[in-house]
């Protein structure tokens, strides 16, 4: 099972964190410090799992992200790291050969895909198309609520309230 | 209304949105800026998040949650706002409320409470994406509460026509049994009947996703399934499921041998066949860490293992030796095998890679090599960064260290080899070489000769003072030093080297030690002065006398006796202790300690006064009769000698190791409260505690004054008549001087005589006199003369080395859960060949009964509910049963094999279900 996934930049800025296991915000913090010191300071060219606590951190850089994931000892960390591209895959179709500009001023949509690639822990998707096609729905139903929200009889409704 | 539309308006239409968040904190720079920056917007979110206008609050809370997300910011006071949003009709709001819930919710909001119904409401919706919200969310914050209510629900889902909900739904079991344990009396059939329906690879994926976390935690209870995993693991194409599949097996495997045999073959055929390196690893992790009875599959592991070793990836080689690492407990020859490429990796470019060679290397480790592979890494420790080279001196440590010097047989040469590491530059491990070097001494009588010669090289060595962390391991080799003086060839130099200048450099509490060794050593050197007719071996015979129990090793005179025939320079001992070379030493004792009399340590100052105390009065008595030499017979009625008699009785006192729960062994004398003691101690030892505690070598020392007395009181019984006041005098004088701090003389008699002291031979109970036989009569074995050295005596004792074992205990959660499984499984198998289902219906009576109990406050809606719930039981009865029908054929065979299980209930004997 995945604990987290932490996207952090090169320069040790954090892009997305989600946490499958409790975690208080102090620990949080607590493990984002700890994991970007251990991780950044990583030459390239290494392999691509760390120890730490007692659980493995599976990273993979593209580009100027790290994509770390926290499993158990006994876990998979090829098929992890698997999963990191998948998602990378997955990103990058959506946004057009993603870069992480695109994931600091859409974090939510970050969020969403990595809601249809993972959920408690687990893989649940493996197919890239299915997750563009559930994602491309959402986005309709959202864009559908924005129009509406957009109209002009919407906002002199709210407005004459 | 209308005084709210104007400030409503003007913050939809100026509102900051999300884009001018982001791009305002990355115009201000880190630090100052950036945090006011930050704090300005929080006022403004704090704001508009009150807005009626639900477009104002959602941006708000999409900028709150990014601030929370990304920049820590505590967004808990919005935890009703994000409830809010979740009931919102437009979906957009919808997606920005449960992210927010699901990236801050904590399971002790009581805001909570309020997001159940919204929850219940989306779960049941006809849009799949809104229910894919829900769960989601659900799948994150799941608490006890969510978990008890929204189990029907999610139950209902389990069969969702739409594929993306069923294996979300499914995915979201995981959570909301470890939650609610009775979940599963509901759920569990219906996991089962995913795990049959193949149709869909994702659903499948998501089940034995689920099998595999339950089965980690405690796989006996999902054996009965086995038949289902063995099919899947025949047919399934997909590696993301095959792997999870193989983790169960690995699980079941160690419960059921038979099993194993079974499955082994497939194993090995994925292995061989599959193109995946995730899966191929993955069957050789199971095969190793579970199947490693059979050979050919863990030789067709090892093949593998070798070509990841080989590979130029380094994750593959990282694998690799992981891999390893699972073999070697079971099959050494797999290692050593591949010694070269683990050899290799020690000095592999990525530490990583570098830690695991090194415990394949020391897993490796045997009494038959321990020599040359500390050898190795004493060189790479000395070619590597200090940060592995002290990674590697520690699994050295702890490896010879394992089971109290298990594989050491040459205790001489491991000695050295701490000595050799105290040597390295960058070692930091000085408290471990410390604790091994005096626990050695204690432990091995054999070794004291070669540890005082290895003690002496450390001390006189005045560079070495120069390095902070060398500081203990010179404690250890100082204690050392006076404890087994009377192996040293030259105790005058030891002397020496223990009041060297430079030893202003150690800490005091390290140099108390280095001044109360100095008495031991002034003391036996004295004693060998005074009474030259006993010399060393009578100090020896003197050691029998008082402890008859304890026949002192004869081997140990026989090293002396070595000790003497190797000396180079040929200078027999007694040769050394001339009336001048006495002179000397009282003359370099009292100066190089007298200005540390007035030291402002409390520890120094009062091991001073006692070398200085014995030395002033070594001095008057022996320069008085300088001249005189033809009185040195009478040098034993001196009053010097007779205190340096009893001093050296006391201090001959040998040493053991102290077992964990020795002290628990005591015995309480009647009469004795000690609670009532204590407590009225507890303040005045408060902060002497903390000292004893800090350093193993002082410990001596401090026990010193209090048991000396009630010592010599018992054991010299006859020689007290001399006078028992002076055996102590100096101890005596100090307390004298020193009063204030010591306890009131009544009390403290009473606590002295009434604490036996640990190593009175009186008091010994039964395991140390047997332990006290043991090495009696291995001594005596010892004694014949054996062509190859045998292994020295290692003092073991029974019990108790230095970590307690913690016995694992398993989650109750987990016990709950799996008997819960239990319950169903058999339950249903009960339920099929009777037409009442007695056992299910007890299970989930409990679990209404739970859900009524809990929610007598809310009687409106427990009613609904009530309702509800009983439908969906008999929905799920019904459900149940009609799958049951559908999928007769595959059916038959469990069914046989389920009226196994019912008949073995009671003796708990696991059917074979694949044959």
């Amino acid at each position: 099972m995945i604990h987290f996934v932490l996207l952090i930049s090169r320069q040790g800025k954090v892009r997305l964190t989600k946490w499958y296991s409790p975690y208080s915000q102090k620990e949080r913090s607590k493990v984002i410090r700890e994991l970007s010191g251990m991780i950044l300071t990583r030459g390239p060219k290494l392999c691509n799992f760390v120890e730490w606590r007692g659980f493995k951190v599976v990273y993979k850089r593209y580009a100027s992200l790290y994509f770390c994931m926290c499993i158990n000892q006994e876990d998979n960390e090829l098929e992890v790291l698997e999963i990191i591209h998948h998602y990378v895959e997955i990103l990058d179709r959506y946004f057009g050969s993603v870069c992480e500009l695109d994931l600091i001023f859409n974090f939510h949509k970050a969020y969403y895909i990595l809601d249809e690639v993972l959920i408690a822990g687990e893989l649940q998707e493996s197919s890239k198309k299915t997750v563009a096609r559930l994602v491309a729905a959402q986005d309709s139903l959202v864009e559908a609520a924005k129009e509406e929200a957009a109209s002009i009889s919407n906002i002199i409704a709210q407005a004459t309230k | 209304m209308s005084g709210g539309g104007g400030p409503s308006l003007m913050d939809s239409l100026f509102q900051r949105t999300l884009d001018d968040l982001i791009k305002g904190i990355r115009l201000h720079l880190p630090g100052a800026a950036q945090s006011s920056f930050i704090s300005k917007s929080l006022d403004e979110i704090r704001r508009e998040i009150k807005s009626t206008d639900s477009q104002t609050k959602s941006t708000a809370l999409q900028k709150l949650t990014y601030l929370h997300s990304l920049h820590g910011i505590d967004m808990s006071w919005a935890a009703f706002h994000a409830v809010e949003l979740t009931s919102s009709p437009s979906f957009l709001h919808k997606k920005t409320g449960y992210l927010a819930a699901s990236l801050s919710f904590r399971p002790s909001m009581d805001v909570l409470l309020l997001l159940t119904n919204q929850l219940r409401k989306d779960l049941s919706s006809t849009n799949q994406h809104e229910a894919s919200l829900a769960l989601e969310c659900l799948s994150v914050i799941c608490t006890p509460d969510f978990a008890r209510d929204l189990t029907p629900d999610i139950f209902t889902l389990l069969s969702s026509g739409k594929n993306s909900i069923r294996k979300k739904a499914i995915a979201c079991l995981l959570m909301v049994f470890s939650q609610y344990p009775d979940a599963v009396r509901v759920c569990f059939k219906r996991l089962v009947d995913n795990l049959e329906s193949a149709d869909n690879v994702q659903t499948l994926a998501a089940t034995v996703g689920v099998f595999c976390e339950l089965a980690s935690k405690e796989p006996r209870s999902y054996i009965p399934l086995a038949p289902e995993f063995y099919r899947i693991l025949v047919d399934s194409r997909n590696n993301w499921v095959l792997i999870k599949v193989l983790k169960i097996f690995a699980h079941l495997a160690k419960l059921e041998p038979r099993l194993a045999k079974k499955v082994v073959e497939l194993i090995c055929d994925h292995m061989k066949q599959s193109e995946a390196k995730s899966l191929v690893f993955e069957c050789v992790r199971t095969i190793v860490s579970s199947f490693y009875e059979y050979e050919f599959a863990v030789k067709l592991a090892v093949v593998k293992i070798r070509e990841f070793l080989l590979d130029s990836d380094l994750n593959l080689r990282y694998l690799g030796l992981q891999g390893l690492l699972l073999v070697a407990p079971n099959h050494l020859w797999a290692v050593l095998e591949n010694k070269e490429v683990v050899i290799k990796s020690l000095s592999d470019v990525d530490r990583n890679i570098k830690l695991e060679a090194l415990r394949l290397v020391m897993s490796m480790v045997s009494d038959d090599n321990v020599v040359e592979i500390c050898r190795v890494l004493i060189g790479y420790a000395l070619k590597s960064d200090p940060e592995f080279c002290n990674e590697i001196l520690r699994s050295m440590l702890s490896t010879c260290y394992r089971n109290v010097y298990e594989i050491i047989i040459d205790f001489d040469w491991y000695v050295s080899l701490l000595a050799e590491m105290a040597r390295i530059p960058h070692c930091q491990n000085g408290e471990e070489i410390e604790f091994q070097l005096i626990d050695i001494g204690m432990r091995v009588k054999a070794v004291r000769p070669e540890l005082v010669r290895v003690g002496r090289g450390l001390l006189i060595d005045p560079a070495l003072l120069g390095s902070p962390f060398i500081h203990r391991i010179l404690s250890a080799a100082a204690w050392v030093s006076g404890e087994y003086v009377k192996f040293s060839r030259n105790p005058f130099e030891i002397m020496e080297a223990l009041l060297q200048p430079r030893t202003n450099l150690l800490p005091p509490s390290i140099r108390s030690v280095y001044i109360h060794s100095t008495f031991k050593v002034l003391s036996f050197f004295l004693h060998s002065f005074l009474l030259p007719g006993k010399g060393v071996n009578s100090s020896l015979s003197n050691f029998v006398d008082i402890e008859p129990g304890f026949t002192y090793s004869e081997s140990e005179q026989e090293f002396t006796e070595i000790d003497h025939a190797t000396s180079s320079s040929g200078l027999n001992k007694r040769d050394t202790f001339t009336q001048e070379a006495v002179v000397n030493m009282l003359t370099l004792v009292i100066t190089s300690l007298t200005p540390l009399a007035e030291s402002h340590d409390v520890e120094i100052q009062e091991r001073v006064r006692n070398v200085l105390g014995l030395a002033q009065l070594a001095q008057q008595e022996i320069s008085c009769n300088h001249d005189q030499k033809e009185k040195m017979v009478d040098k034993v009625d001196l009053k010097t000698s007779i205190i340096i008699r009893l001093i050296n009785d006391a201090l001959s006192e040998d040493f053991g190791p102290v077992s964990f729960s020795a002290q628990e062994r005591v015995p309480v004398p009647n009469g004795l409260v000690l609670e009532e003691n204590l407590s009225k101690l507890d303040s005045l030892c408060a902060d002497v505690q903390l000292s004893i505690s800090e350093s193993f070598s002082l410990v001596k020392p401090i026990l010193l004054p209090t048991d000396g007395d009630s010592i010599s009181n018992q054991q010299n019984e006859e020689e007290s008549e001399t006078s028992p006041a002076e055996s102590m005098s100096l101890l005596a004088e100090h307390r004298k001087r020193h009063g204030l701090f010591y306890l009131p003389s009544d009390h403290n008699k009473n606590a002295s005589s009434s604490f036996p002291p640990a190593n009175d031979p009186n008091q010994r109970d039964n395991d140390v006199e047997d332990l006290v036989k043991l090495t009696e009569e291995s001594l005596v074995l010892k004694r014949k003369p054996s062509s190859s050295r045998p292994r020295p005596v290692v003092v073991k004792l029974d019990e108790g080395e230095r970590l307690p074992i913690t016995v694992k205990k398993t989650d109750e959660n987990d016990d709950l859960i799996s008997g819960a499984v239990r319950d169903v499984l058999l339950g249903n198998e009960a339920s099929l060949r009777s037409s009442n289902p007695s056992g299910r219906r007890k299970g989930e009576s409990h679990s209404k009964d739970k859900v009524e109990n809990s929610e007598t406050g809310n009687l409106s809606k427990r009613r609904s509910k009530h309702r509800n719930h009983g439908k969906n039981v008999e929905d799920k009865e019904e459900n149940s049963e009609k799958s049951k029908k559908k999928s007769g054929g595959r059916h038959k065979a469990r069914r046989r094999a389920d009226g196994g299980i019912d008949v073995a209930v009671q003796k708990q004997v696991i059917p074979d279900f694949l044959l």
